[in-house]
């Protein structure tokens, strides 16, 4: 796969719903962060797929299951090689990201935590990486512990340097805020856990749609992102670990595919990474994605990353210009997302007159309450870009900003 | 914009801005906490009621957006020196009156101040911004002091 010089006219005419109007006006869609859209390829495999594949996976002798089983499997490669894992058996298929962290923490997480064992997350975690951990220490008697950031949305590591300890027994942190857009020091943060001997947990589902990420090179131990933010269909996800680490875990779900053979007497599992895929799988999903990772990976990631921080930087320079208006989250190493509040005006209400415009945002906690507890405020209005967005999209969301104020101040 | 400035009318902006009943009373006999977990917002609603079971008096605190706001604040004037079955009458008919589910208000009704939250049925999305200190006051009034949420 080749890359080819950016070109996000052809970009946005790739995704079909870009080409809709809302409330009369061109959609301006800046909610990629909470989930990104899909390009015709995408919406083409999963309907290829069902119109011509369809069967149950690893189950029959038929042509349709093996054509499904095939589909099915190829996209382990793809996903290994997108994260350059060491082997296909490393990537486990879940839903999501939450799948892929509570299968951490209900597995890997309760055979080794117990009373007087510690994990750490960080303040800016989003409610997924910070529940599961909850319920794990509830059931281990194990302490949960949570790393600080700055107010510019930059993680305190010299607090992390000090909270990690021979108590620490997992690290789960986040690659890129979604409330915030920090991109976290992960090779840092994780030889640093490692000295301390404990296993890291990155969320990636922030970071695999806007980055390239080298699982091998940031040595971590597991890594979790979800498809639909990848610009593929939703209900899907990758959970990859450590072969070793995966090899000693404890299967979470039972049910078909995750065994070898099943006696009353004692049941054995299966091999990685089916050990942990029970049950009919989303196998759409995963073809769907497929054909997301072969879409951006002909963009290049890297192309992507540069388009979206010029989009950043523009926003930003932007946004310094607006009085009233106060951004979250000033990281100098952050993902193209821009977590503000508009001065005296509630982020419903930025959000509701913004969507007459055509400009679709997020408002509300970004399920990131800690954040917001963090900055005193309910909810923010968050922009998220995606490798779609052009500086068009960005002057609409500010000519928006400018009549929100004028709107609501009469 | 015209469309929009059916939902946020002068006078919404006006009690946004300058919340009426915003306060902390010197007594209550009844109060309740509501909110919304899709975007955080809170308010705490608080009465005072007689032997006759009338709202003596009813203020609020808390934070919202600007239609929960101006909601809450409606509502304190709307149900100041009703009754508790009076409450139940203007929670249902104003509950038609944001979802777009009902006619007229009743004539019996003092709907004067409320109307100007008509605005809201044409954004399905802002229903429960509207409707948070009602439920709130619901709760308030027959399962004290109990939390109770949008969702």
């Amino acid at each position: 796969m080749t890359s080819v010089a950016f070109d996000v006219d052809s970009v946005r005419a790739d995704f079909p719903i870009l080409k809709q109007q809302i409330h009369g006006r061109p959609l301006v869609y800046l909610d990629s962060g909470a989930s990104a859209q899909k390009p015709e390829v995408v919406i083409q495999a999963v309907s290829d797929y069902y119109q011509r594949d369809h069967s149950n996976v690893h189950r029959g002798v038929h042509t349709l299951s093996q054509r499904a089983t095939a589909a099915y499997e190829a996209v382990r490669e793809k996903v290994c090689t997108l994260l350059n894992a060491a082997r296909t058996s490393e990537i486990i298929y879940v839903s999501g990201t939450t799948a892929a962290i509570n299968l951490v923490a209900q597995t890997y997480g309760r055979a080794n935590l117990s009373i007087g064992s510690e994990v750490l997350v960080t303040e800016m975690e989003h409610h997924a990486n910070i529940v599961p951990w909850q319920i794990a220490c509830e059931l281990s008697g194990a302490t949960l512990k949570v790393v600080p950031f700055h107010d510019n949305g930059v993680l305190d590591l010299d607090q992390y340097r000090t909270m990690l300890s021979d108590n620490t027994r997992i690290v789960a942190v986040t690659h890129v805020s979604n409330a915030l857009g920090t991109i976290n020091p992960m090779t840092e943060m994780i030889r640093l856990a490692h000295d301390a001997g404990a296993v890291v947990l990155v969320d990636g589902a922030q970071a695999v749609p806007h980055m390239t990420v080298d699982v091998q090179a940031l040595d971590c131990d597991f890594y979790a992102f979800s498809a639909h933010k990848l610009y593929g269909p939703t209900g899907f996800g990758i959970l990859y670990g450590k072969e070793s680490l995966l090899e000693a875990m404890p299967p979470w779900q039972g049910g078909g595919d995750m065994i070898k053979q099943v006696r009353f007497a004692q049941t054995t599992y299966n091999d990685l990474p089916y050990k942990f895929e029970a049950g009919t799988p989303h196998i759409a999903g995963a073809v769907g994605l497929g054909a997301a990772i072969d879409y951006v990976s002909g963009h290049g990631l890297g192309q992507i990353a540069a388009h979206e921080r010029a989009l950043l930087d523009y926003a930003q320079a932007q946004a310094s210009a607006v009085s009233g208006l106060q951004v979250f989250g000033t990281a100098p190493d952050k993902a193209a997302v821009l977590s503000f509040e508009l001065d005296g005006i509630h982020a419903h209400d930025v959000g509701t007159v913004l969507d007459h415009e055509g400009v679709a945002v997020r408002a509300g906690h970004h399920c990131a309450m800690p954040v917001m507890e963090h900055f005193g405020v309910a909810a923010t209005v968050r922009a998220s870009f995606g490798m779609y967005n052009n500086y068009d999209d960005v002057d609409a969301l500010f000519a928006g900003i400018a009549r929100t104020k004028d709107l609501m101040s009469a | 914009m015209t469309d929009l400035r059916e939902l946020y009318q002068t006078v919404i902006l006006d009690h946004n801005r300058h919340p009426r009943n915003f306060r902390m009373p010197q007594c209550h006999n009844h109060k309740a906490q509501g909110v919304n977990p899709l975007c955080g917002d809170e308010v705490q609603i608080y009465l005072q009621l007689n032997e006759a079971g009338i709202i003596e008096d009813i203020s609020f605190q808390g934070r919202g957006c600007a239609i929960s706001t101006a909601s809450a604040s409606i509502m304190t004037e709307t149900l100041k020196g009703r009754s508790a079955d009076e409450a139940d009458t203007y929670f249902s008919a104003f509950h038609q009156l944001v979802t777009g589910e009902g006619g007229r208000a009743a004539a019996e009704l003092d709907f004067s101040k409320l109307e100007v939250l008509g605005g809201v049925a044409a954004y399905p999305a802002r229903v429960k911004c509207a409707t948070l200190a009602w439920h709130t006051v619901q709760a308030a009034l027959h399962q004290n002091n109990e939390k109770i949420t949008t969702e």
